[in-house]
Order: structure tokens, then C-alpha cells, then sequence
């Protein structure tokens, strides 16, 4: 069985691309083959964080208008046996996602893969709705911030509501916590919302809790999902989450601020 | 409290702060889900026109919309505080 994942948050900029790439590598390298769909139709980026963007011929909305078949626009990555990409298209025309089209495709692609990863624009317009509508699972991914947070709920209040699952009345779309760029030293001083404290307003079972890292912009300076940084926190915080997404129990880290030693305070320290 | 307890009590952190204004304001978001978007216009005008007759505050109206079995019911309350004419006219 198929399982449509879509990636969402409401408020723009937390990190849902990131995530995207992230798990959808994850879940391809653990031997599940996996598309993962740029639905951010107008401002395409997903191409760039997973270092395909000189190999989009063909997009979405061509898919959908039937200017090219799904095999043509259809990207395969060049790290990652059983990971491909279906880039977003740059057009402005806020209409070229249709719900009867994206349905069509997704009825291919399942066909074909086990995971199809939706990376959702931010806000609650056409594009998100659509992103989420199909969905059988939701990482609803959230910084550690009051605006965040808060459109976090609104986006739980829509998959309750606007999904094929709930139309239909069916088992509703299994949501999941993403709490991204989390700065335990800050939430030790009392200057950011804990993980705690998020779990306790948006009352969701949490995946995972991504810490705020350098590595993530320079993992995407080079078009390298964060996961495969392998030596980095985001990168195993992501493998973690992952993991914990197939079901495995696996605990909770980067939860705690490290000590730093005497020379990490001088120089700076790793990351 | 003596005078080291004004001291010894902190202020809240930021964050604790945060969470506070988070709680109050997702409960009142949650409360307001799914109903339609003509709703808060809607009470909006019936304050104006019931202003006209009673003094009241916009607290003590309140408009909503429940599913019955195959009806909706658009739901009006007033509450009349003892101080307001109307109900000092009918007590
Ligand atoms: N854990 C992290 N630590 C540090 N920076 C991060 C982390 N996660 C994401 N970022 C940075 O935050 C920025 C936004 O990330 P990203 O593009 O993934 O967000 P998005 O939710 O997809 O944004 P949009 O709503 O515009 O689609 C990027 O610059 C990214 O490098
Ligand atoms: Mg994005």
C-alpha cells in the first residue's frame, strides 16, 4: 500500500522543504521508493535542495495539462537508488493545480511507489489545500515561536476538516510533530517555547525535534539533503525522525544544551 | 509575603509568556472552527441593532451554528446584566 505523506505548516519558512528532502531520502534509503512532489507551484525549490535543478525538463503543471507524460517530468536523483522528484512548475497562474489532476497523477504514481512525500507551500490557500488534501499522514513541521505554533493548529483544524479522509468520513489523516530549529539553550534560559510546551498546545504525537544547525544552510548550499550529513545533529535528529516514522522506537536527542568545555567557548567548538 | 519574597518571586520567562497567550488564543480559534466566515459579521450587526434598544457589551452576544440531525440552527444568545434596563423593566 501506498502512503501519501504531506508536509505542512501553515506559516512559510520553518523548514517543510527541508523536511521534505530529509525524509524523503530517509525513507529511500531505507529501500522504500519514494517521490517526493514539489507542490509550491510558483516558486519551485525543492530542485535546488535536492541538487536537481539543471535537470527539470518537464513539471507538475505539465503533467496535469498533458504537455508531458509523468515517466518524462519525472527526476531521478543521482545519490539515492528508489528516489525520484516531481518538480513544482514556476508558472504564476494560481489555477494550473486542479484537484482531478493531482488526484490522476498520484493514481499513477502509486503504481508505482511506496511513499509519495508532499512538499506543501506555506499558507492556507489552493496549493496547501491541495497538497494536503490526498494525504494518509501529515508532518506537521513547527518552530519553537508563538506565530508558528499557532498556525500549526490552524493546519491540524483544515486536515480535520478539508481532506478526502475527512470528507469521506474515513480514518483521519495520522498527524505528526515536527518541531525543527530548536535551540535547547535557549529554552533552558527560558527564552523559547519547549518541546513540552508545543506538545501540550497542538496535542499531536511528536516525531521528532530537529535542533537549529548550521549544517542545514550548508547542506543546502550544496544541494545535499541534511540527512545525508550523517556527522551532524540536524542530519541525525532527521535519521531519528525517520526512523520513528516507519515505527521503530527510538529516543529522543538534542534535547539538552551541551556543555561546552573551555576551548569549544574560546574557539567557537564544532557546528 | 514578607519583604524577601518580592525578591525571591521571579518574573515569568518570555517563554512562559508565550505559552500562555498561546493557550488562550488556540482555545478561542478552536472554539470558532468550521463555523461559517458571515458569522462575526454577522453578530457584529446584531450588536449595532440591539444597541439601538439596550445598552450592551459586545461580551454579552454571542452567535453560532449546531448541526441537528438534518437542520442547522443559527443560535442567538443576549445576556441581559441586572443593570441593563430591559431587565430592570421586567424584574
Ligand atoms: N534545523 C534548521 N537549522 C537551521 N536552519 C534551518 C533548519 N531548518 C530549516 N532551516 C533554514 O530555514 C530556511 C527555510 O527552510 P525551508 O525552505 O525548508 O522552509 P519552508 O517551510 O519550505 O519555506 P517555504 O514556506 O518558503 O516553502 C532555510 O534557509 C533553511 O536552511
Ligand atoms: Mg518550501
Amino acid at each position: 500500500m501506498t502512503e501519501i505523506i504531506v508536509v505542512t505548516s501553515g506559516k512559510g519558512g520553518v523548514g517543510k522543504t527541508t523536511t521534505s528532502a530529509a525524509v524523503g531520502t530517509g525513507l529511500a534509503l531505507k529501500g522504500h521508493k519514494t517521490v517526493i512532489i514539489d507542490f509550491d507551484v510558483g516558486l519551485r525549490n525543492l530542485d535546488l535542495i535536492m541538487n536537481c535543478e539543471r535537470r527539470v525538463v518537464f513539471d507538475f503543471v505539465n503533467v496535469i495539462k498533458g504537455e508531458s507524460t509523468l515517466k518524462q517530468a519525472l527526476i531521478k536523483d543521482k545519490r539515492v537508488e528508489n528516489l525520484y522528484i516531481l518538480p513544482a512548475s514556476q508558472t504564476r497562474d494560481k489555477d494550473a493545480l486542479t484537484v482531478e489532476g493531482v488526484q490522476n497523477i498520484l493514481d499513477e504514481l502509486k503504481t508505482e511507489f511506496d511513499y509519495i512525500v508532499c512538499d506543501s507551500p506555506a499558507g492556507i490557500e489552493k496549493g496547501a489545500i491541495i497538497a494536503m488534501y490526498f494525504a494518509d499522514r501529515a508532518i506537521v513541521v513547527t518552530n519553537p515561536e508563538i506565530s508558528s505554533v499557532r498556525d500549526s493548529d490552524r493546519i491540524l483544524g483544515i486536515l480535520h476538516s478539508k481532506t478526502l479522509r475527512a470528507e469521506q468520513g474515513r480514518e483521519p489523516v495520522q498527524e505528526n510533530l515536527l518541531l525543527t530549529r530548536y535551540d535547547p539553550e535557549r529554552v533552558e534560559k527560558g527564552e523559547m517555547l519547549s518541546v513540552q510546551d508545543v506538545e501540550e498546545i497542538l496535542a499531536i504525537p511528536l516525531l521528532g525535534v530537529i535542533p537549529e544547525s548550521k549544517a542545514v544552510l550548508r547542506a543546502s548550499n550544496q544541494g545535499i539533503p541534511i540527512i545525508h550529513d550523517a556527522e551532524s545533529d540536524a542530519g541525525q535528529a532527521y535519521e531519528d525522525a525517520v526512523r520513528r516514522f516507519l515505527g521503530e522506537n527510538v529516543e529522543h536527542r538534542f534535547l539538552s544544551a551541551v556543555k561546552k568545555g573551555f576551548f569549544s567557548r574560546m574557539f567557537g567548538g564544532r557546528q | 509575603m514578607s519583604f524577601l519574597d518580592y525578591f525571591r518571586t521571579k518574573r515569568p520567562t518570555s517563554a512562559a509568556v508565550a505559552k500562555d497567550r498561546l493557550q488562550i488564543i488556540v482555545a478561542h480559534e478552536r472554539s470558532h472552527k468550521g463555523q461559517p466566515d458571515y458569522l462575526p459579521a454577522l453578530q457584529r450587526d446584531l450588536l449595532a441593532v440591539i444597541r439601538k434598544y439596550v445598552p450592551i457589551d459586545e461580551d454579552q452576544i454571542s452567535v453560532s451554528l449546531d448541526k441537528a440531525e438534518n437542520c442547522e440552527v443559527l443560535e442567538l444568545n443576549v445576556t441581559l446584566t441586572s443593570d441593563s434596563p430591559a431587565a430592570a423593566a421586567m424584574s
